[in-house]
Protein backbone atom coordinates (compact mmCIF):
# COMPACT_ATOMS: atom_id res chain seq x y z
CA UNK A 1 0.00 0.00 0.00
CA UNK A 2 1.28 3.28 -0.51
CA UNK A 3 0.78 6.90 0.83
CA UNK A 4 -0.29 9.57 -1.17
CA UNK A 5 0.93 13.54 -0.52
CA UNK A 6 0.18 16.56 -2.59
CA UNK A 7 2.10 19.19 -3.21
CA UNK A 8 0.16 22.81 -3.31
CA UNK A 9 2.67 25.00 -4.83
CA UNK A 10 3.93 22.59 -7.88
CA UNK A 11 0.89 23.89 -10.42
CA UNK A 12 0.31 20.26 -10.78
CA UNK A 13 -3.04 19.49 -10.50
CA UNK A 14 -4.02 17.46 -7.53
CA UNK A 15 -4.92 14.38 -9.75
CA UNK A 16 -2.32 14.62 -11.94
CA UNK A 17 0.17 14.50 -8.72
CA UNK A 18 -2.13 11.01 -7.79
CA UNK A 19 -1.20 9.64 -11.19
CA UNK A 20 2.66 10.60 -11.35
CA UNK A 21 2.35 9.58 -7.54
CA UNK A 22 1.66 5.80 -8.43
CA UNK A 23 3.64 5.54 -11.72
CA UNK A 24 6.56 6.68 -9.40
CA UNK A 25 5.94 3.86 -7.71
CA UNK A 26 5.01 1.22 -10.21
CA UNK A 27 8.33 2.36 -11.28
CA UNK A 28 10.33 2.01 -8.95
CA UNK A 29 9.16 -1.11 -7.75
CA UNK A 30 7.14 -0.36 -4.66
CA UNK A 31 3.96 -1.23 -5.91
CA UNK A 32 3.86 -5.01 -7.68
CA UNK A 33 1.14 -6.92 -9.46
CA UNK A 34 -2.09 -7.34 -7.36
CA UNK A 35 -1.36 -4.59 -4.81
CA UNK A 36 -4.37 -2.32 -3.41
CA UNK A 37 -4.19 1.34 -3.94
CA UNK A 38 -5.88 3.09 -1.40
CA UNK A 39 -9.71 3.33 -1.26
CA UNK A 40 -11.22 6.68 -2.47
CA UNK A 41 -12.67 6.92 0.74
CA UNK A 42 -9.29 6.90 2.23
CA UNK A 43 -7.67 9.51 0.35
CA UNK A 44 -9.90 11.99 0.73
CA UNK A 45 -10.02 11.48 4.64
CA UNK A 46 -6.14 11.29 4.62
CA UNK A 47 -5.75 14.19 2.06
CA UNK A 48 -8.73 16.25 2.35
CA UNK A 49 -9.40 16.61 -1.15
CA UNK A 50 -12.42 15.90 -3.33
CA UNK A 51 -13.71 12.29 -4.04
CA UNK A 52 -13.79 13.01 -7.61
CA UNK A 53 -10.11 14.10 -7.59
CA UNK A 54 -9.29 10.38 -6.88
CA UNK A 55 -11.73 8.57 -8.73
CA UNK A 56 -10.34 10.56 -12.06
CA UNK A 57 -6.79 9.66 -11.10
CA UNK A 58 -8.22 6.07 -10.70
CA UNK A 59 -9.94 6.12 -14.40
CA UNK A 60 -6.90 7.10 -15.61
CA UNK A 61 -4.82 4.82 -14.35
CA UNK A 62 -7.44 2.41 -15.24
CA UNK A 63 -7.45 3.85 -19.35
CA UNK A 64 -3.63 3.24 -19.18
CA UNK A 65 -4.27 -0.48 -18.13
CA UNK A 66 -2.14 0.13 -15.01
CA UNK A 67 -4.90 -0.60 -12.86
CA UNK A 68 -8.20 -2.18 -12.88
CA UNK A 69 -11.00 -1.37 -10.02
CA UNK A 70 -13.16 -4.40 -8.44
CA UNK A 71 -16.36 -3.00 -7.59
CA UNK A 72 -17.29 -2.66 -3.94
CA UNK A 73 -13.53 -4.67 -2.90
CA UNK A 74 -11.05 -1.59 -4.18
CA UNK A 75 -8.98 -0.88 -7.26
CA UNK A 76 -5.44 -3.14 -7.55
CA UNK A 77 -2.32 -3.01 -9.64
CA UNK A 78 -2.45 -4.89 -12.86
CA UNK A 79 0.64 -3.91 -14.41
CA UNK A 80 4.02 -2.72 -13.67
CA UNK A 81 6.26 -0.53 -14.76
CA UNK A 82 9.41 -1.35 -13.51
CA UNK A 83 10.08 -4.98 -15.60
CA UNK A 84 11.31 -3.70 -18.48
CA UNK A 85 12.77 -0.12 -17.38
CA UNK A 86 15.37 -0.90 -14.50
CA UNK A 87 17.67 -2.53 -16.70
CA UNK A 88 17.93 0.43 -18.74
CA UNK A 89 18.24 2.95 -16.11
CA UNK A 90 21.83 2.14 -15.26
CA UNK A 91 23.43 2.69 -18.56
CA UNK A 92 20.95 5.83 -19.12
CA UNK A 93 22.01 7.11 -15.38
CA UNK A 94 26.07 6.72 -16.47
CA UNK A 95 25.81 8.53 -19.98
CA UNK A 96 23.73 11.60 -18.56
CA UNK A 97 26.71 11.54 -15.81
CA UNK A 98 28.89 11.86 -18.78
CA UNK A 99 26.77 14.82 -20.36
CA UNK A 100 26.96 16.45 -17.17
CA UNK A 101 30.61 16.19 -16.93
CA UNK A 102 30.79 17.87 -20.17
CA UNK A 103 28.98 20.52 -19.24
CA UNK A 104 30.41 21.54 -16.40
CA UNK A 105 33.45 21.47 -18.80
CA UNK A 106 31.76 23.83 -20.87
CA UNK A 107 31.56 26.46 -17.88
CA UNK A 108 27.72 26.08 -17.30
CA UNK A 109 26.79 26.07 -13.42
CA UNK A 110 24.20 23.83 -12.05
CA UNK A 111 21.19 26.59 -12.47
CA UNK A 112 22.09 27.02 -16.38
CA UNK A 113 22.21 22.99 -16.35
CA UNK A 114 18.87 22.79 -14.70
CA UNK A 115 17.75 25.50 -17.46
CA UNK A 116 18.95 23.95 -20.50
CA UNK A 117 17.59 20.41 -19.20
CA UNK A 118 14.23 22.15 -18.76
CA UNK A 119 13.79 23.75 -21.76
CA UNK A 120 15.29 20.52 -23.73
CA UNK A 121 12.85 18.64 -22.08
CA UNK A 122 10.06 20.50 -22.55
CA UNK A 123 10.62 21.38 -26.39
CA UNK A 124 10.89 17.38 -26.95
CA UNK A 125 8.05 16.62 -25.20
CA UNK A 126 6.39 19.47 -27.47
CA UNK A 127 7.37 18.09 -30.80
CA UNK A 128 6.61 14.69 -29.55
CA UNK A 129 2.52 15.63 -28.63
CA UNK A 130 3.00 17.62 -32.09
CA UNK A 131 3.66 14.32 -34.15
CA UNK B 1 -26.08 22.25 -17.92
CA UNK B 2 -27.73 20.72 -15.11
CA UNK B 3 -27.47 23.50 -12.22
CA UNK B 4 -27.72 23.34 -8.26
CA UNK B 5 -27.99 27.18 -8.51
CA UNK B 6 -29.32 29.19 -11.37
CA UNK B 7 -29.53 32.79 -11.17
CA UNK B 8 -29.95 35.76 -13.70
CA UNK B 9 -30.24 39.40 -13.26
CA UNK B 10 -29.62 39.08 -10.06
CA UNK B 11 -29.70 42.18 -7.37
CA UNK B 12 -29.49 42.77 -3.80
CA UNK B 13 -29.71 46.37 -2.15
CA UNK B 14 -29.81 46.89 1.49
CA UNK B 15 -31.24 50.46 1.58
CA UNK B 16 -29.28 52.57 -0.08
CA UNK B 17 -26.22 50.23 -0.86
CA UNK B 18 -26.27 47.37 -3.51
CA UNK B 19 -24.40 44.30 -1.79
CA UNK B 20 -25.20 42.48 -5.15
CA UNK B 21 -26.00 43.73 -9.29
CA UNK B 22 -27.24 42.07 -12.33
CA UNK B 23 -25.12 38.32 -11.31
CA UNK B 24 -25.77 35.95 -13.74
CA UNK B 25 -24.46 32.27 -13.05
CA UNK B 26 -24.42 28.84 -13.03
CA UNK B 27 -23.12 26.77 -10.33
CA UNK B 28 -23.37 22.57 -11.78
CA UNK B 29 -24.25 19.78 -9.79
CA UNK B 30 -22.70 17.23 -8.63
CA UNK B 31 -19.60 18.85 -7.69
CA UNK B 32 -17.94 20.54 -5.10
CA UNK B 33 -17.72 23.91 -6.05
CA UNK B 34 -15.79 26.64 -4.17
CA UNK B 35 -16.67 30.82 -4.71
CA UNK B 36 -14.20 32.87 -4.40
CA UNK B 37 -13.71 36.54 -4.65
CA UNK B 38 -12.62 39.63 -2.83
CA UNK B 39 -14.35 41.34 0.12
CA UNK B 40 -17.63 43.17 -1.06
CA UNK B 41 -18.00 40.84 -4.62
CA UNK B 42 -21.33 39.72 -2.96
CA UNK B 43 -20.52 36.03 -2.05
CA UNK B 44 -22.18 36.09 0.93
CA UNK B 45 -25.21 37.85 -0.25
CA UNK B 46 -25.37 35.51 -3.06
CA UNK B 47 -25.71 32.57 -0.63
CA UNK B 48 -27.79 33.88 1.65
CA UNK B 49 -30.21 34.37 -1.08
CA UNK B 50 -29.82 30.52 -2.38
CA UNK B 51 -30.77 29.24 0.97
CA UNK B 52 -33.74 31.78 1.21
CA UNK B 53 -32.51 33.54 4.08
CA UNK B 54 -32.65 36.97 1.96
CA UNK B 55 -34.84 37.98 -0.92
CA UNK B 56 -33.71 39.32 -3.86
CA UNK B 57 -34.36 42.76 -4.81
CA UNK B 58 -34.47 42.31 -8.40
CA UNK B 59 -33.68 39.57 -10.91
CA UNK B 60 -34.18 35.55 -10.36
CA UNK B 61 -32.66 33.03 -8.45
CA UNK B 62 -33.44 29.17 -9.09
CA UNK B 63 -32.26 26.54 -6.16
CA UNK B 64 -32.51 22.81 -6.82
CA UNK B 65 -35.37 23.51 -9.50
CA UNK B 66 -37.19 25.78 -6.87
CA UNK B 67 -37.45 29.02 -5.55
CA UNK B 68 -35.15 29.55 -2.31
CA UNK B 69 -37.18 28.74 0.79
CA UNK B 70 -40.53 28.59 -0.65
CA UNK B 71 -41.82 25.40 1.32
CA UNK B 72 -41.01 22.37 3.95
CA UNK B 73 -39.63 20.56 0.82
CA UNK B 74 -37.01 23.01 -0.34
CA UNK B 75 -36.05 24.20 2.93
CA UNK B 76 -35.07 20.44 3.63
CA UNK B 77 -32.93 20.08 0.03
CA UNK B 78 -30.59 22.64 1.35
CA UNK B 79 -28.47 22.83 4.17
CA UNK B 80 -26.78 26.32 4.85
CA UNK B 81 -23.46 26.42 7.03
CA UNK B 82 -23.41 30.15 8.16
CA UNK B 83 -20.27 32.16 8.04
CA UNK B 84 -18.12 32.06 11.08
CA UNK B 85 -20.02 28.46 12.00
CA UNK B 86 -22.74 29.87 14.58
CA UNK B 87 -24.47 27.73 16.75
CA UNK B 88 -26.72 28.28 20.13
CA UNK B 89 -23.91 28.46 22.99
CA UNK B 90 -26.51 28.13 25.44
CA UNK B 91 -27.82 24.48 24.09
CA UNK B 92 -25.90 21.40 24.64
CA UNK B 93 -24.06 19.36 21.61
CA UNK B 94 -27.20 17.24 22.77
CA UNK B 95 -29.80 19.51 22.63
CA UNK B 96 -28.48 20.34 19.13
CA UNK B 97 -28.89 17.12 17.57
CA UNK B 98 -32.43 16.43 19.02
CA UNK B 99 -33.19 20.01 17.60
CA UNK B 100 -31.84 19.04 14.33
CA UNK B 101 -33.93 15.58 14.38
CA UNK B 102 -37.36 17.76 15.27
CA UNK B 103 -36.83 19.90 12.70
CA UNK B 104 -35.24 18.31 9.51
CA UNK B 105 -37.38 15.42 8.32
CA UNK B 106 -34.76 13.68 6.59
CA UNK B 107 -32.31 13.58 9.74
CA UNK B 108 -29.91 10.95 9.77
CA UNK B 109 -29.20 10.67 13.63
CA UNK B 110 -26.77 8.08 13.20
CA UNK B 111 -24.67 10.01 10.95
CA UNK B 112 -25.12 12.82 13.87
CA UNK B 113 -24.40 10.59 16.64
CA UNK B 114 -21.60 8.59 15.19
CA UNK B 115 -19.23 11.98 14.32
CA UNK B 116 -20.11 13.58 17.49
CA UNK B 117 -18.80 10.42 18.94
CA UNK B 118 -16.05 10.26 16.53
CA UNK B 119 -14.92 13.89 17.60
CA UNK B 120 -14.55 13.06 21.14
CA UNK B 121 -16.97 15.82 22.42
CA UNK B 122 -18.93 15.77 25.12
CA UNK B 123 -22.50 15.50 23.84
CA UNK B 124 -23.28 17.07 27.48
CA UNK B 125 -21.26 20.16 26.74
CA UNK B 126 -23.03 23.30 26.02
CA UNK B 127 -21.89 24.85 22.22
CA UNK B 128 -20.60 28.10 24.21
CA UNK B 129 -17.85 25.98 26.02
CA UNK B 130 -16.97 24.07 22.48
CA UNK B 131 -13.43 25.23 20.88
CA UNK B 132 -13.90 27.30 17.34
CA UNK B 133 -12.74 24.00 15.57
CA UNK B 134 -15.32 21.98 17.40
CA UNK B 135 -18.45 24.75 17.17
CA UNK B 136 -17.27 24.26 12.80
CA UNK B 137 -17.96 20.48 13.47
CA UNK B 138 -20.60 20.67 15.42
CA UNK B 139 -22.44 22.83 12.85
CA UNK B 140 -21.16 20.62 10.21
CA UNK B 141 -22.55 17.66 12.00
CA UNK B 142 -25.91 19.46 11.65
CA UNK B 143 -25.69 20.27 7.88
CA UNK B 144 -24.23 16.52 7.04
CA UNK B 145 -27.25 14.87 9.63
CA UNK B 146 -30.08 16.85 7.51
CA UNK B 147 -29.06 14.88 4.14
CA UNK B 148 -29.43 17.91 2.04
CA UNK B 149 -28.56 17.51 -1.59
CA UNK B 150 -27.26 20.53 -1.74
CA UNK B 151 -24.81 21.84 0.79
CA UNK B 152 -24.35 25.39 1.40
CA UNK B 153 -21.12 26.63 3.38
CA UNK B 154 -19.79 30.77 3.81
CA UNK B 155 -16.48 30.97 4.53
CA UNK B 156 -16.39 28.13 6.97
CA UNK B 157 -12.74 27.81 7.56
CA UNK B 158 -12.06 31.41 7.70
CA UNK B 159 -11.33 31.91 11.66
CA UNK B 160 -9.88 28.12 12.21
CA UNK B 161 -6.18 27.38 13.03
CA UNK B 162 -4.51 25.05 10.29
CA UNK B 163 -5.41 21.58 12.04
CA UNK B 164 -8.98 22.39 12.67
CA UNK B 165 -9.20 23.60 9.17
CA UNK B 166 -7.90 20.08 7.84
CA UNK B 167 -9.59 18.27 9.88
CA UNK B 168 -13.41 20.21 9.43
CA UNK B 169 -11.81 19.48 5.26
CA UNK B 170 -11.54 15.87 5.23
CA UNK B 171 -14.70 15.55 7.24
CA UNK B 172 -16.67 17.63 4.49
CA UNK B 173 -14.71 15.65 1.82
CA UNK B 174 -15.62 12.07 3.67
CA UNK B 175 -19.13 13.31 3.80
CA UNK B 176 -19.30 14.13 -0.02
CA UNK B 177 -17.60 11.18 -0.94
CA UNK B 178 -20.36 8.77 1.19
CA UNK B 179 -23.39 11.07 0.54
CA UNK B 180 -24.42 12.08 -2.69
CA UNK B 181 -24.76 15.90 -2.38
CA UNK B 182 -23.58 18.96 -3.89
CA UNK B 183 -21.70 21.19 -2.06
CA UNK B 184 -21.02 25.14 -2.65
CA UNK B 185 -18.28 26.66 -0.43
CA UNK B 186 -16.90 30.32 -0.54
CA UNK B 187 -13.47 30.72 0.97
CA UNK B 188 -10.21 33.39 0.44
CA UNK B 189 -7.96 30.08 1.20
CA UNK B 190 -7.38 28.97 -2.64
CA UNK B 191 -4.96 26.32 -1.56
CA UNK B 192 -7.76 24.74 0.43
CA UNK B 193 -10.49 24.81 -2.59
CA UNK B 194 -7.87 23.36 -4.85
CA UNK B 195 -7.86 20.53 -3.10
CA UNK B 196 -11.34 20.25 -1.83
CA UNK B 197 -13.43 21.49 -4.97
CA UNK B 198 -13.80 20.49 -8.62
CA UNK B 199 -15.11 23.58 -9.67
CA UNK B 200 -14.28 26.91 -9.31
CA UNK B 201 -16.22 30.41 -9.58
CA UNK B 202 -14.46 33.79 -9.26
CA UNK B 203 -16.92 36.16 -8.49
CA UNK B 204 -15.81 40.28 -8.74
CA UNK B 205 -17.59 43.33 -8.58
CA UNK B 206 -21.12 40.94 -9.04
CA UNK B 207 -19.44 39.37 -12.01
CA UNK B 208 -18.36 35.75 -12.82
CA UNK B 209 -14.53 36.46 -14.11
CA UNK B 210 -13.85 33.26 -14.62
CA UNK B 211 -15.96 30.07 -13.88
CA UNK B 212 -14.58 26.18 -15.19
CA UNK B 213 -13.64 23.06 -13.77
CA UNK B 214 -10.36 23.45 -12.02
CA UNK B 215 -8.48 21.02 -13.89
CA UNK B 216 -9.20 22.41 -17.03
CA UNK B 217 -8.39 26.17 -15.61
CA UNK B 218 -4.88 24.75 -14.48
CA UNK B 219 -4.65 23.32 -18.33
CA UNK B 220 -5.40 26.07 -20.18
CA UNK B 221 -3.76 28.51 -18.28
CA UNK B 222 -0.06 29.33 -18.59
CA UNK B 223 2.90 32.23 -17.80
CA UNK B 224 4.65 33.20 -20.79
CA UNK B 225 8.04 35.46 -20.52
CA UNK B 226 10.28 36.00 -23.01
CA UNK B 227 11.41 39.48 -25.18
CA UNK B 228 9.21 42.58 -25.12
CA UNK B 229 6.61 41.77 -27.07
CA UNK B 230 3.22 43.54 -27.73
CA UNK B 231 0.36 41.55 -26.42
CA UNK B 232 -1.36 42.36 -29.55
CA UNK B 233 0.47 40.58 -31.71
CA UNK B 234 -0.64 36.83 -30.19
CA UNK B 235 -2.22 34.54 -31.78
CA UNK B 236 -6.03 34.34 -31.93
CA UNK B 237 -6.21 31.91 -29.75
CA UNK B 238 -4.26 32.92 -26.96
CA UNK B 239 -6.46 35.21 -24.58
CA UNK B 240 -4.17 37.73 -22.31
CA UNK B 241 -5.28 37.12 -18.70
CA UNK B 242 -2.83 40.19 -17.69
CA UNK B 243 0.40 41.42 -18.81
CA UNK B 244 3.35 43.51 -16.87
CA UNK B 245 6.76 44.83 -19.26
CA UNK B 246 10.12 45.59 -18.33
CA UNK B 247 12.35 47.57 -20.93
CA UNK B 248 13.03 44.48 -22.12
CA UNK B 249 10.76 41.30 -20.94
CA UNK B 250 7.69 40.94 -21.07
CA UNK B 251 5.42 38.63 -19.05
CA UNK B 252 2.00 37.03 -19.85
CA UNK B 253 -0.87 35.17 -18.36
CA UNK B 254 -2.94 33.76 -20.91
CA UNK B 255 -5.43 31.20 -21.26
CA UNK B 256 -5.11 29.01 -24.29
CA UNK B 257 -6.56 25.79 -25.54
CA UNK B 258 -3.76 24.60 -27.78
CA UNK B 259 -0.18 24.67 -26.61
CA UNK B 260 2.24 27.49 -27.34
CA UNK B 261 4.47 26.60 -29.74
CA UNK B 262 6.15 30.18 -30.46
CA UNK B 263 10.05 29.24 -29.14
CA UNK B 264 10.64 33.02 -27.77
CA UNK B 265 8.49 32.21 -24.89
CA UNK B 266 9.35 30.14 -22.09
CA UNK B 267 6.59 28.68 -20.68
CA UNK B 268 5.26 27.79 -17.14
CA UNK B 269 2.59 25.88 -15.59
CA UNK B 270 0.64 28.67 -13.34
CA UNK B 271 -0.95 27.67 -9.78
CA UNK B 272 -4.60 28.41 -9.16
CA UNK B 273 -3.58 31.04 -6.32
CA UNK B 274 -2.00 33.15 -9.33
CA UNK B 275 -4.65 32.40 -11.70
CA UNK B 276 -7.55 33.23 -9.32
CA UNK B 277 -5.53 36.48 -8.45
CA UNK B 278 -4.68 37.50 -12.05
CA UNK B 279 -8.13 37.25 -12.53
CA UNK B 280 -9.26 39.87 -9.42
CA UNK B 281 -6.93 42.21 -10.17
CA UNK B 282 -7.58 41.94 -13.65
CA UNK B 283 -11.11 42.78 -12.92
CA UNK B 284 -10.19 45.60 -10.20
CA UNK B 285 -7.92 47.42 -12.68
CA UNK B 286 -11.36 47.61 -15.36
CA UNK B 287 -13.75 48.97 -12.98
CA UNK B 288 -10.71 51.66 -12.21
CA UNK B 289 -10.14 52.31 -15.75
CA UNK B 290 -14.36 51.76 -16.73
CA UNK B 291 -13.30 49.79 -19.87
CA UNK B 292 -15.63 47.20 -20.49
CA UNK B 293 -13.66 43.79 -20.18
CA UNK B 294 -13.82 42.37 -23.10
CA UNK B 295 -11.01 45.42 -23.98
CA UNK B 296 -8.80 43.45 -21.70
CA UNK B 297 -9.17 40.30 -22.02
CA UNK B 298 -9.06 39.28 -25.91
Amino acid sequence: MIEFHLDARSGVSPYQQLVHQVRHALRLGLLHEGDQLPTVKDVVARLAINPNTVLKAYRELEHEGLVSARPGVGTFVTRTLADDNLAAHGPLRRELQRWLAKARGAGLDDPSIEALFATTFRGAAEQQDIA
Amino acid sequence: MNAVISTAGLGKRYRRRWALTDCTLDVPAGKVVGLVGPNGAGKTTLLSMAVGMLAPTTGTIEVLGGRPASGPEQLAKVGYVAQDTPTYTGLTVDEHLRLGAALNPRWDDAVARDRIRRLGVDPAQRAGRLSGGQRAQLALTLGIAKRPELLVLDEPVASLDPLARREFLQDLMEAVAEHEMSVVLSSHLVSDLERVCDHLIVLVDSRVQVAGDIDDLLATHHRLTGPRRDPETLPADQQVISASHTDRQSTLLVRTEAPVLDPAWSVDQLGLEDLVLAYMSGARDVARDERPAFEVLS
